[in-house]
């Protein structure tokens, strides 16, 4: 065909305005109230998380004159993280990453076996916009009521209960940013000094920013940080298979749907009587009939609606229900997939998961209230005294993480001809450190003439408390000239 | 090539019309709010170029309107810190080096304070640990040439050694080979005799003859040195010039009268007290 005949790039009219654009108002969901046996969890699990979250700063424990006497306490400036008896130092934060990576394995056991539970029900995402559309319900009303609300002029009674919702939404954000700066400062007279105008300039900064990021993500943002920010829905995925239990529409229970009056016989069409109940209670405006998507949080509601429904006009519940996509497939075909939570993936999270918490636990146990570090001085390797012996230079620290001074005796394994010494007036057979500090010591570790080695032998640095037992000990080197 | 918008028969979504050697782009519509965010930091970008420096010129830049400079800055942070050291430093400065020793704060202070101050003024020549190098001496080990009390450690970083201020350390050593007070065979024999005091080798009696007539006077007769002159003693393993026998010969030849500056002018006092105490605590203080 002639070349000039054919034109590819043109654009027809019809398509030009069946384009979608490239940017998209959002579509606001408004979702309807809904009673029933997860919903129910879900207040559980509310209450549960926002107690223990707020509440927690609030334990007072007492640790005795020159401690703070609140249960959990991270300390930044006194770098000391108070969490009832144990305090742990800013070298130890390895706990917390311990602790931080036992929660991300345990999250990809939970979500390979029971897909986003984690989503639904106990994400601070989902918690508080649970808790600020309740609030928003109480004052403007169910999903209609707010609709049509949201539809009508601007009025004094609109401008009321928008103003009182959006007022009760900041109290509760600065609530929250409020607590969360309680974990790092004494709460009570924190407290008192925000009000006072007293608090620092970083406690304030933290109070609002939590407060903005409350205020915006619960209220405003919603379903949108979860389809649009979070990494999690785009990765979790690769956790998920056949065999976990998720929020499933059983769409060979329920198509073809259709609308069904009072009395109808229920031959030749599926169970779903299309009411929408499972759409309109969606928090993220999705419907679960589509199949699995990623808006999904698997909060489990539509299965409530969708209860409601069926209990209503005499069908046998589960419609919508946790399932896995293997059963739900097996029961297409009319057969049945009994569910397997023992499969290779969840098998190794939950070593992992054991092996990591075994790990920790071993380490936790074995922590010593006293810790010895020793650095060895590299310029010069050692020196050459004017009696010709070999003298090697030690920094050596001491923590004493008891709130009591303590004393140490330091001595010398590996290398019996060796004489210690240290300048100022310690004596190394009772070298005090402070409660709570780091005790520095410069420690000369001489041996004569006669006995030194060439190259490099290992040695170890050991402490005893007053009562002879060894409280801890340290590899080190001794290195002497080459011959 | 914006090409055709047409429906995806896989997914039913619209593509959005961008196709790359046939491949084709889902149209997935982004909230308006993330591009209002974009904007945003846009408006941030150009806001910050106003009040900020921000775009080069070929010889400077622009100011911004809050005239921030990073050397402004700087002087600033420096200020406050001189400012919060301010008490310490005025103990130290009043305090004696022996108060200092004693007061755990002050001497935490006053380490770190020296440690710092021997890594800018004193490194290059003793090196970083303080180890010193041929012709500068060690500061770790017990050998000392003119004394390693705290208070000689201090007159010595204060006043320096052979150099032109006015309580300096003073003292010479002739060139006994270069202006012809021993002639190079009586320099061999003295530098045998030398090094029979550490034990190696046998002298000859001239040796120890010229050792009497030159070298007694300072380095006294048994050849274990004089602080108040800085001569060292030559019995030990110390050698700050090498003790083999050509570089004791050396030595005795061309005579080494190495020199130290005087700090007192460049340093403050609480600093030169500073490192006397560091200086003292490496390992050598007496």
């Amino acid at each position: 065909m002639d070349a000039d005949l054919k034109d590819d790039d043109a654009v027809s009219l019809r398509q030009r305005k069946a384009e979608v654009p490239l940017y998209l108002k959002r579509i606001k969901v408004y979702p309807r109230a809904v009673g029933g046996q997860w919903r129910r969890i879900k207040w559980a699990a509310l209450l549960l998380l926002l107690g223990v979250y707020y509440l927690v700063p609030w334990l007072r424990w007492d640790r005795g004159p020159g401690a703070p006497d609140q249960a959990i306490l991270i300390d930044l400036d006194g770098r000391r993280g108070w969490f009832f008896d144990v305090v742990i130092w800013p070298q130890e934060v390895y706990f917390v990453t311990g602790l931080l990576i036992l929660g991300a394995i345990g999250l990809f056991l939970a979500t390979s076996l029971f897909g986003r539970v984690w989503c639904g029900f106990a994400c601070p995402q989902t918690v508080w916009t649970d808790l600020f559309m309740q609030v928003e319900r109480l004052i403007e009303g169910d999903r209609n009521q707010r609709m049509r609300l949201d539809r009508a002029p601007m009025s004094v009674g609109k401008a009321l209960r928008k103003g009182l919702k959006h007022t009760a939404w900041i109290a509760i954000a600065a609530a929250t940013g409020g607590a969360w700066v309680f974990y790092f400062v004494d709460a009570p007279s924190a407290l008192a000094k925000i009000f006072t105008g007293e608090a620092s300039l970083e406690v304030y900064f933290f109070v609002g920013l939590l407060t903005a990021t409350t205020y915006t993500l619960a209220g405003w943002a919603r379903e949108q940080f979860c389809t649009y920010m979070c990494p999690w829905p785009r990765f979790q995925a690769a956790m998920l298979d056949e065999q976990s239990v998720i929020v499933t529409y059983q769409k060979w229970r329920g198509e073809p749907r259709g609308k069904q009056k009072a009395g109808d016989d229920w031959q030749g069409r599926g169970d779903c009587i299309d009411c929408s109940l499972c759409v309109a209670v969606c928090p993220t405006g999705i419907d679960i009939r589509d199949g699995q998507q990623i808006e999904c949080i698997g909060c489990g509601l539509c299965i409530d609606a969708c209860t409601q429904t069926m209990t209503k006009v005499g069908r046998p519940r589960d419609l919508i229900r946790w399932d896995t996509l293997a059963d739900q497939q097996a029961k297409e075909r009319g057969a049945s997939a009994a569910w397997r939570p023992l499969r290779a993936r969840t098998l190794l999270y939950g070593l992992l998961f054991g092996l990591v918490a075994a790990f920790m636990l071993a380490a936790f146990l074995s922590r010593s209230e006293a810790e010895l570090t020793v650095q060895r001085d590299r310029s010069p390797n050692f020196v050459r005294l004017s009696d010709g012996s070999i003298r090697n230079a030690y920094t050596v620290k001491i923590l004493n993480k008891r709130r009591s001074e303590q004393s140490f005796a330091l001595a010398l394994d590996g290398l019996p001809e060796a004489r210690l010494g240290t300048i100022g007036t310690e004596t190394l057979s009772s070298l005090v450190v402070h409660p709570d500090a780091v005790g520095t010591f410069r420690v000369f570790v001489t041996v004569p003439a006669s006995a030194a080695r060439a190259g490099s032998h290992a040695i170890d640095f050991v402490i005893r408390d007053a009562a002879g037992f060894v409280r801890a000990s340290h590899g080190a080197v001794f290195i002497g000239p080459e011959r | 090539m914006p090409t055709k918008i047409e429906k995806d028969a896989l997914s039913g979504q619209d593509t959005t019309g961008h196709e790359w050697d046939g491949v084709k782009e889902l149209n997935t519509p982004l909230p308006t709010w993330w591009v209002y965010t974009f904007y945003a930091t846009i408006v941030f970008a150009i806001v910050y170029c106003v009040l900020y420096p921000s775009w080069p010129w070929i010889n400077s830049h622009t100011q911004g309107l809050l005239g921030q400079t990073n050397r402004a800055d700087l002087v600033r942070q420096l200020d406050a810190q001189a400012k919060d050291r301010g008490a310490l430093v005025e103990r130290i400065r009043s305090a004696s080096l022996q108060e200092i020793r004693k007061d755990p704060s002050l001497l935490a202070f006053a380490m770190a304070g020296g440690r710092s101050a021997f890594q800018t003024n004193c490194m290059q020549c003793h090196g970083a640990g303080g180890a010193g190098n041929t012709g500068f001496p060690n500061l770790v080990d017990d050998d000392w040439l003119w004394g390693g009390k705290i208070d000689q450690l201090y007159a010595t970083i204060q006043h320096g050694i052979r150099n032109a201020d006015d309580q300096s350390r003073q003292s010479m050593m002739p060139k006994f080979g270069v202006d012809g007070l021993l002639t190079g065979t009586q320099v061999a024999a003295v530098t045998d005799y030398v090094m029979s005091l550490s034990g190696r080798g046998q002298a000859t009696a001239e040796g120890a003859k010229i050792w009497q007539e030159q070298c007694a006077a300072c380095h006294q007769p048994d050849g274990k040195g004089n602080q108040e002159l800085g001569a060292p003693n030559l019995t030990d393993g110390i050698w700050l010039y090498g003790g083999d026998r050509n570089s004791i010969y050396r030595s005795i030849f061309y005579a080494r009268n190495g020199s130290m500056p005087a700090w007192s002018g460049r340093l403050d006092e609480a600093t030169l007290k500073m490192l006397a105490i560091y200086v003292h605590s490496l390992g050598g203080g007496r």
